[in-house]
């Protein structure tokens, strides 16, 4: 009777000899949460090279790590959280995780609107949100210049739009920057538009660019380094990128930041890991994945900065972090799906 | 008459081993509580907008999966194992393998492969024309229509598996009888078959369909708004895992509807056969065009739910490996796939054990408690993988805290996060489900007569598992063992959120690439976890294959 209560006690004995072979090697200097996945390795081993401090991270997605440091509190491994969306790097600020940094090497590189005003995170890498076409289907003055995400909705492209499902932070962000810019209620008319227009949508950027190339859509809204991503591959890739709204509000962008962890145990490391992600390291952190600097004194690369300068829309990680909820319910009550 | 009514062994049982089945299932559940309790506590449970909508959704998706899979599931069972035709032996095994090919791969491959800029409708439109020839812009894969067919190729296994297990433990002489009492073969199926492996089929889609509720991959992919989107949904609106809950919650409760419609599924009478484990039936051979059939249905299933995706997953690969070798091969892999074997083999021993007392100590007795206590254990199984996640990290927290407030020098130090030990704790609160599900219905079919005759004779308990119990259960446990090992090896969301630094599987490497599109870079690790997957399949072909003939001549 007793031996499988000694056989069910052994086990958690069983599983921790396993750890012994599979556990995490020695501690690095900086350990990193991050939710941004691309080329992480090179940017930290320049910084390794410069500075001599380790660094080691974990990728995961970014509710998952917020909440994961939230139930770590002071225990957290992490010094670090980087992740991939202007409204996470409020909420995980709001949700006290991340510790104030009192950098003026942060305020010097990084411009206002993408940094959080409390110095409790950094904004490192910028993304825009636009209008991308088939050269042979749009002519682009077909799109209105003043406020091209709402114009989407005019009965002239019925049928021609594709756009990415309600499930993506993307749609979520830009439909917050909607609501902020013009309230709810004029929000709520444009998604509904859209979706009176038949938009077809798609579950990510790269099948809805490719829908477009294959003559599936005449347009739709993309990242710009999907794109980018896909000429590099293939120059004669044919789908062309628009700047929206320029003569309006802007395009819309969003940002990949990090912050110090609240519970971190080398805060100052973990500082002067974002401040270099922020200045020297700018162009190895952002090159790789065809991002913008948010250096102003960094140059963008060359295949990127070959879509033209461009006006972007402030970012107020207020508004994307407060009022994602909203842009879900405003999707969903114009039956966005 | 071999079929007999079985009744429970009745009494109140043993003490012990009944407390032992009351401390699965509080530790199996105490997740879930922790993250129900944990989001009570923040104070911010509220249902999202369009909850109504995505409940009418889920129960049409889990009408038209469970449909499907116990159609294609029971139907193949039944052709592998009672008639023999060309290839049977090779395509009984590889009908289990789209079982090994995770949800968040093949939604993406199904979906590339069929929709307006894949290879299927480009094709279409370079013969038809652009209008297909049928004045349409394209056919609309993305739907609730394609998502219920990639889900039911993708879980049929789960009933084929369960229902093949029961079909080879059963004995002939039923069968037989009715068939020459001039029963044909389909009326013989009905009436002394199919009450036979109902539990093992109910088994089997009582997990379809906790699959499809939380599968997220899938429905994300064709833009189906389930209850598990709406988790997704709330819980990425509002930064805050607790605004899910709610939702998270329904899941659980339309997962106990589910397995209370299994019970009912089984129905109160509980059929066993005489003379134990019997040794399958006698396999008819077909001929000619029947043959032919047979064997084309098995291959058409095996080449739409393995072989398409295998090959889209193989053209990627050698893609990836033509363009630039060092962006594919991780020298790190040796790591990543040794991580994955170790997990998946702790977990599986540690779940098919657990799951073999727990049924064991049921068929010991034990009153209404203990029966309910054991199916709480499947619930781990019917939260999506995040928020069990999140509560064993809650769980494990708290024990830390209460540790350090009992004084003990600096708690546990991240019990949870800072070893391997919680994703092995919340694979084993998640895979407990499959595997007590697989070895109860294998232990139903044993008679109770067995066990009393064995007790009554004077054998312990222990004697009892060990020399009747298990030997009758084998293809069960064999069944529960290649489950959770290939689950374990797929498995995404726990290992991801629960990891220490420095631990990385395949399916998190996968999923590194994949996140970011980078498909052609992620086909390699991919088809590494199918090739993983692949080795408990053949072990338990050769474990719980169907009768050998020569076995029968002989014994």
């Amino acid at each position: 009777m007793r031996r499988p209560f000694v056989l069910l006690a052994a086990l958690p004995l069983l599983a921790t000899s396993a750890c012994g072979f599979l556990g995490s090697d020695e501690e690095a200097d900086i350990q990193v949460y991050s939710a941004r996945h691309y080329d992480l390795e090179q940017a930290f081993e320049g910084f390794t090279e410069e500075t001599g401090l380790t660094v080691e991270f974990l990728n995961g997605d970014d509710d998952e790590l917020l909440e994961r440091l939230k139930a770590e509190g002071e225990d957290t491994p992490a010094d670090v959280f980087i992740t991939v969306d202007a409204g996470m790097l409020w909420n995980a600020a709001e949700q006290g995780q991340l510790a104030t940094m009192d950098s003026p090497v942060l305020e010097e590189a990084v411009p206002a609107d993408l940094r959080d005003p409390e110095g409790r995170w950094a904004g490192l890498a910028m993304r825009a949100r636009t209008v991308v076409y088939d050269p042979e289907a749009v002519d682009p003055s077909e799109l209105d210049p003043t406020d091209t995400y709402a114009a989407l909705g005019d009965p002239r492209w019925r049928g021609r739009v594709c756009m990415r499902d309600e499930t993506a932070s993307y749609t979520q962000s830009l439909v917050a920057s909607l609501i902020d810019l013009h309230g709810r209620e004029r929000a709520q008319e444009i998604v509904e538009s859209w979706v009176a227009n038949d938009v077809q949508i798609m579950s990510n950027d790269v099948e809805l660019l490719e829908t477009i190339d294959a003559g599936g859509c005449d347009l739709g809204i993309s990242n710009h380094y999907y794109l980018a991503r896909m000429l590099e591959e293939d120059p004669d890739f044919g789908v062309a990128l628009y700047w929206a709204s320029q003569e309006g509000e802007g395009v819309h962008v969003n940002i990949s930041g990090a912050g110090v962890v609240e519970g971190s145990d080398a805060p100052e490391d973990a500082q002067r890991l974002i401040e270099w992600l922020a200045t020297d390291g700018q162009s190895q952190f952002v090159d790789g994945n065809h991002e913008f600097p948010v250096n102003p004194d960094v140059e963008p690369e060359e295949l990127i900065a070959g879509f033209g300068d461009f006006e972007r829309m402030p970012v107020d990680a207020a508004a994307y972090g407060s009022l994602n909820a909203e842009a879900v319910e405003v999707l969903d009550e114009a039956g966005y799906r | 008459m071999t079929v007999l009514l079985a009744r429970r062994v009745g009494g109140a049982g043993r003490p012990g081993w009944s407390l032992l089945v009351l401390l699965v299932a509080a530790a199996v559940a105490s997740p879930v509580a922790g993250v129900s309790g944990y989001a009570v506590a923040q104070g911010g449970v509220r249902a999202p907008s369009g909850t109504g909508a995505m409940i009418v959704t889920t129960a049409v998706l889990l009408g038209l999966v469970a449909a499907g899979t116990a159609v294609l599931g029971t139907g193949l069972a039944w052709l592998v194992t009672a008639y023999d035709f060309p290839l049977r032996r090779t395509l009984g095994w590889l009908l289990v393998l789209p079982l090994a090919m995770p949800a968040y791969i093949l939604g993406f491959v199904y979906l590339s492969t069929f929709d307006y800029a894949g290879p299927v409708q480009s094709w279409l439109r370079s013969v038809l024309g652009d209008d297909l020839g049928i004045g349409v812009s394209g056919i609309p894969v993305r739907s609730i229509g394609g998502a219920a067919v990639v889900l039911v190729l993708t879980l049929y296994p789960y009933v084929y598996l369960m229902t093949r297990a029961a079909l080879a433990e059963t004995a002939p002489t039923a069968h037989d009888a009715a068939r020459s009492l001039g029963a044909g073969p389909g009326r013989a199926f009905r009436t002394v078959l199919l009450p036979l492996v109902r539990p093992s089929l109910a088994a089997g889609l009582a997990l379809v369909m906790m699959e499809t509720l939380t599968d997220f991959a899938t429905v994300q992919y064709f833009g189906v708004r389930t209850l598990s989107v709406g988790v997704y949904l709330a819980w990425k609106g509002s930064f805050d895992v607790g605004s899910a809950i709610a939702v998270a919650v329904l899941v659980l409760v339309a997962a106990v509807v589910v397995l209370a419609v299994e019970r009912l599924l089984r129905g109160r009478a509980r059929y066993s056969q005489r003379g134990g484990r019997g040794r399958g039936l006698a396999q008819r051979r077909l001929t000619g065009f029947r043959a032919a059939a047979a064997t084309g249905t098995a291959l058409l299933v095996v080449a739409l739910a393995f072989g398409l995706p295998v090959l889209r997953l193989g053209v990627w690969a050698a893609t990836a490996l033509a363009d630039d070798p060092g962006a594919v091969v991780d020298e790190r892999f040796v790591d990543h796939l040794g991580s994955s074997v170790s997990v998946a083999a702790v977990v599986a021993g540690t779940c098919v054990l657990v799951s073999l007392l727990m049924a064991h100590a049921l068929r010991l007795g034990g009153g209404r408690v203990v029966r309910g206590a054991a199916q709480v254990t499947t619930f781990g199984y019917a939260v999506p993988g995040a928020v069990v996640g999140i509560g064993v990290l809650v769980v494990f927290q708290a024990a830390d805290d209460a540790l350090v407030a009992l004084g003990a020098e600096g708690g546990t130090g991240l019990l949870a996060t800072g070893s391997v030990l919680g994703v092995l704790a919340a694979y084993v609160v998640r895979f407990t489900g499959p595997a007590y599900q697989a070895v109860d219905a294998s232990f139903s079919r044993v008679p109770p007569t067995v066990t009393q005759s064995a007790l009554a004779l004077g054998a312990g308990p222990i004697r009892l598992l060990s020399r009747v119990h298990l030997p009758l259960v084998r293809p069960g446990v064999a069944v529960a063992f290649t489950l959770v090992v290939v689950d374990a090896v797929k498995e995404l969301p726990l290992v991801l959120l629960l990891r220490p630094f420095g631990f990385t599987t395949l399916s998190v490497w996968v999923y590194e690439l994949a996140s970011e599109n980078f498909w052609e870079r992620a086909a390699l690790p991919a088809l590494l976890i199918v090739a993983l997957a692949l080795v408990p399949v053949a072990l338990l072909n050769r474990s719980a294959r169907p009768v050998d003939p020569m076995a029968r001549v002989g014994g």
